[in-house]
């Protein structure tokens, strides 16, 4: 990976300050620098290339090598906002150079038309403060194919019936499958269901200097030491760097958003590695922060003239958060699977992604066939419910079962409900003395009945498959989140939105938003492949705006 | 029990439930001097102790064999788990050592109640250690639910921590210090390889290659 290209001095104006390198802050990084503009990326954690990854679980699940310290930047959480929210480790989001998309499983879907329109076809839901997006699946399609083209995807164009249109097909074909994939195909054919090599951000050729996948089974949690997992890490931010206009500044803490006495946004204020403060100067500033750390920064940069906080005259920043319901069911199969070698997932199904009405039930979701245990994660969760505890029993179990389990996971919509949100907590601070994340959220009962219901369906295609024994994990309010989405949301009413269609603050002119807090809608559980696309086009909105002198005016 | 819900992209959840993620995410600082320390003394033939006396290393080490016992296939004791678990006090989970004290004396007091003259768990034969262990894992299950009739936590805190530090020791990657000669990865099945080619199992050994159902990719 090239060296940083070039550095800024805090007092430069650059062009752009970009808060967050992750899966959107590195796609704007890399097309508003391939753009000619300047640009200055700070990023919270820090710069790990592909030599610094491992295998050794202590250090990615116990160490938090990669992702958000909660001792550093500690989490409270409550169910409703009447309680008093107690400490908890209630999200976990990448924390480095790439973000999330360093340690992510890396299934890569498109949203489809239905997602950008729901709440036309539904009307008003009980509970629930849906609405439509203010753009379309069709005028998202050229970036999605672009992000497949750029960062790398391997997948098998036209094999769902249930795909949304695409302009071409993917640049490389779908990896291999595994004994989960074929079991799994197999099953759901059966019961009449149609299952499809499944969309991956790993590449299965070698491509742009990368190699292609190794398949060492290592991918949920860990980076790719050989930079086959398409992260914004492994592909854009390299090609940010080759400009020679982007700086990538990791260790960098930014608490505030510097506004001027005309409201404009002039710079991020940040604690470097040292905790001195520094004020990075900008014409415009981007958050790409995250759906938590995005609203919180936003909350944090309150002032006179922006009691509410930045960008807050709708009283939305933080609200509206969509994790993505789940549910999950396993199954023992009698000969070895060795499903612990390769990404997770190969075959998916997209029958349930529009539901039939009939069921009573909103959104739909997407089944995947997987395998996402390392040794200590599977014999400490992976087990079924009654295996004994200790002995040669215990041992004889997870001897047995190690080659043999898969898992069915049930991804689905998770419905926006405004009182779910992210907020500033009153009482408890981080280690730098400001106030820490706070998470409000309670499942909408239509989410957790639709996962029931995908649990049951999940079962029976075990059943197909011939699992011999086969067990589902109860379906629970969650009080965890990982997809965070929806706590900014994009509109064209300034009333009940964040930002507008151009990914700019309907407040403040010249500072815009991009990441999973953009999305109006949670899709069905695989939010990453729409993230970039919405960060492809702003960059291009962007990009627009500012030849026309329109931000920096 | 359980603040955590079951949703499967949690990390920590994954690592076995709330107790587990809570003290995981309390120690972590300290968890890589840990395991690149035991990560020495795991290449050592004769690995120093830090922490345990020889005899409480011979006592911890009999009772991880209980939860992982050598046999046809390496248990524990192959695997070095004691040494993981020696060098983990040391660093980053130090703040558990008294938890391992007082277990230890439970052990010993269970041993010398229900075998008198048995001198410590390691030196009773196998059926006596399997009847001591099942008494302390019972014990265990009835302090997490009833009236504790030991000092409290004594069997609960250190049975559960002893089999998360046992799994730990047993299944890491030999990087994090565990797993000795891949010892634990052997019994389980799992090719040491980190690099593999299809078919990897027995499933897709004959797996024709996707093929579309006729009929099936009309747009639905």
């Amino acid at each position: 990976m090239s060296q940083a290209a070039v550095t800024y001095k805090p007092s430069d104006e650059v062009d752009f300050v970009i808060i967050g390198s992750g899966a959107a802050g590195g796609v704007l990084a890399k097309e508003l620098s391939t753009n000619g503009f300047r640009v200055v990326v700070l990023e919270q954690g820090e710069y790990f290339r592909e030599k610094d990854f491992t295998h050794d679980e202590t250090k990615v699940f116990v160490q938090s090598q990669l992702t958000n310290k909660i001792n550093v930047h500690p989490v409270t959480f409550r169910k409703t906002l009447e309680e008093t929210a107690r400490k908890q480790q209630a999200v976990l989001y990448g924390s480095c150079v790439g973000g999330s998309s360093v340690h992510f499983t890396a299934n890569f879907w498109r949203f489809h038309q239905i997602d950008f329109k729901e709440h036309s076809k539904t009307g008003d839901i009980p509970g629930a403060n849906s609405a439509d997006w203010p753009i379309t699946y069709a005028d998202l399609e050229p970036y999605y194919t672009k992000v497949e083209w750029e960062i790398g995807v391997s997948g098998l164009a036209g094999a769902s019936p249930f795909d949304p249109p695409r302009s071409k097909p993917y640049p490389m074909p779908p990896l291999p499958v595994k004994g989960n994939g074929v079991v799994f195909e197999r099953a759901c054919r059966k019961l009449g269901y149609h299952p499809f090599p499944a969309p991956m951000a790993i590449l299965s050729q070698p491509r742009a200097g990368r190699a292609a996948c190794m398949n060492c089974g290592f991918c949920l949690g860990f980076g790719c030491e050989v930079g086959a997992k398409s992260s914004a890490l492994s592909s854009v931010i390299p090609m940010a760097e080759k400009t020679g206009r982007c700086e990538i500044r990791p260790n960098c803490y930014v608490h505030r958003i510097e506004t001027d006495k005309n409201g404009r946004a002039i710079g991020a204020v940040y604690f470097d590695a040292q905790r001195n403060t520094h004020l990075q100067k900008s014409k415009a500033v981007i958050l790409s922060a995250n759906g938590a750390e995005t609203p919180r920064l936003l909350l944090l940069s309150a002032s006179n003239q922006f009691p509410a906080g930045l960008a807050n005259s709708s009283g939305h920043v933080g609200k509206n958060l969509m994790p993505n319901s789940s549910a999950l069911a396993f199954g023992v199969f009698d000969e070895p699977l060795n499903d612990y070698k390769g990404p997770a997932v190969s075959r998916i199904m997209h029958d349930f992604y529009e539901l039939d009405p009939k069921l009573g039930l909103y959104g739909g979701g997407g089944l995947d066939a997987r395998f996402d245990f390392t040794p200590v994660s599977f014999v400490l969760n992976g087990l079924p419910p009654n295996t004994p505890k200790w002995g040669a029993d215990f041992k004889q179990v997870l001897a047995h079962n190690f080659t043999r389990t898969l898992e069915i996971f049930c991804h689905g919509t998770s419905l926006p409900v405004e009182s779910n949100s992210f907020s500033l907590d009153p009482d408890v601070k981080d280690a730098y003395g400001l106030p820490a994340l706070r998470m409000t959220f309670r499942d909408h009962p239509n989410d957790l009945k639709m996962m029931e219901w995908m649990k049951d369906r999940a079962l029976e295609i075990l059943d197909a498959a011939g699992a011999k024994t086969k067990w589902g994990l109860p379906v629970q309010e969650q009080q965890f989140a990982v997809h965070l989405l929806g706590t900014c949301r994009m509109g064209n009413d300034p009333k009940t939105s964040v930002i507008n269609a151009d990914h700019r603050t309907h407040d403040v002119k010249n500072l815009f938003l991009c990441d999973g807090s953009s999305l109006v809608t949670s899709g069905r559980g695989q939010p990453t492949m729409t993230i970039q696309a919405l960060a492809y086009r702003a960059a291009d909105r962007i990009t627009a705006l500012a030849k026309r002198g329109e931000i920096s005016a | 029990m359980n603040s955590f819900q079951p949703a499967r992209r949690d990390f920590l959840q994954l690592l076995g439930g709330t107790a587990t993620a809570a003290w995981l995410s309390a120690n972590w600082p300290a968890f890589v001097s840990a395991a690149e320390h035991a990560h020495q003394s795991a290449k050592s033939d004769h690995p120093a102790l830090e922490v345990f006396t020889a005899d409480q290393a011979r006592e911890v080490e009999a009772l991880s064999a209980c939860i992982i016992p050598s046999g046809e296939t390496p248990g524990a004791c192959e695997a070095g788990v004691v040494y993981f678990i020696d060098r983990a006090l040391k660093t980053f989970f130090s703040d558990a050592l008294p938890v391992y004290q007082k277990g230890l004396e439970a052990a010993q007091k269970t041993t010398a109640e229900l075998f008198p003259g048995v001198s410590s768990f390691s030196a009773a034969t196998e059926e006596q250690k399997l009847k001591i262990f099942t008494h302390m894992a019972e014990e265990s299950e009835r302090q997490k639910d009833g009236p504790r009739r030991l000092a409290p936590g004594a069997f609960q805190d250190f049975f559960q921590t002893l089999r998360v530090h046992t799994i730990f020791g047993f299944l890491v990657d030999p990087e994090g210090g565990g797993n000795r000669d891949y010892a634990g990865w052997k019994a389980i099945g799992r090719d040491p390889s980190h690099s593999f080619s299809p078919p990897f199992g027995f499933y897709d050994k004959d797996y024709p290659g996707w093929q579309p159902v006729p009929g099936e990719t009309e747009k639905k």
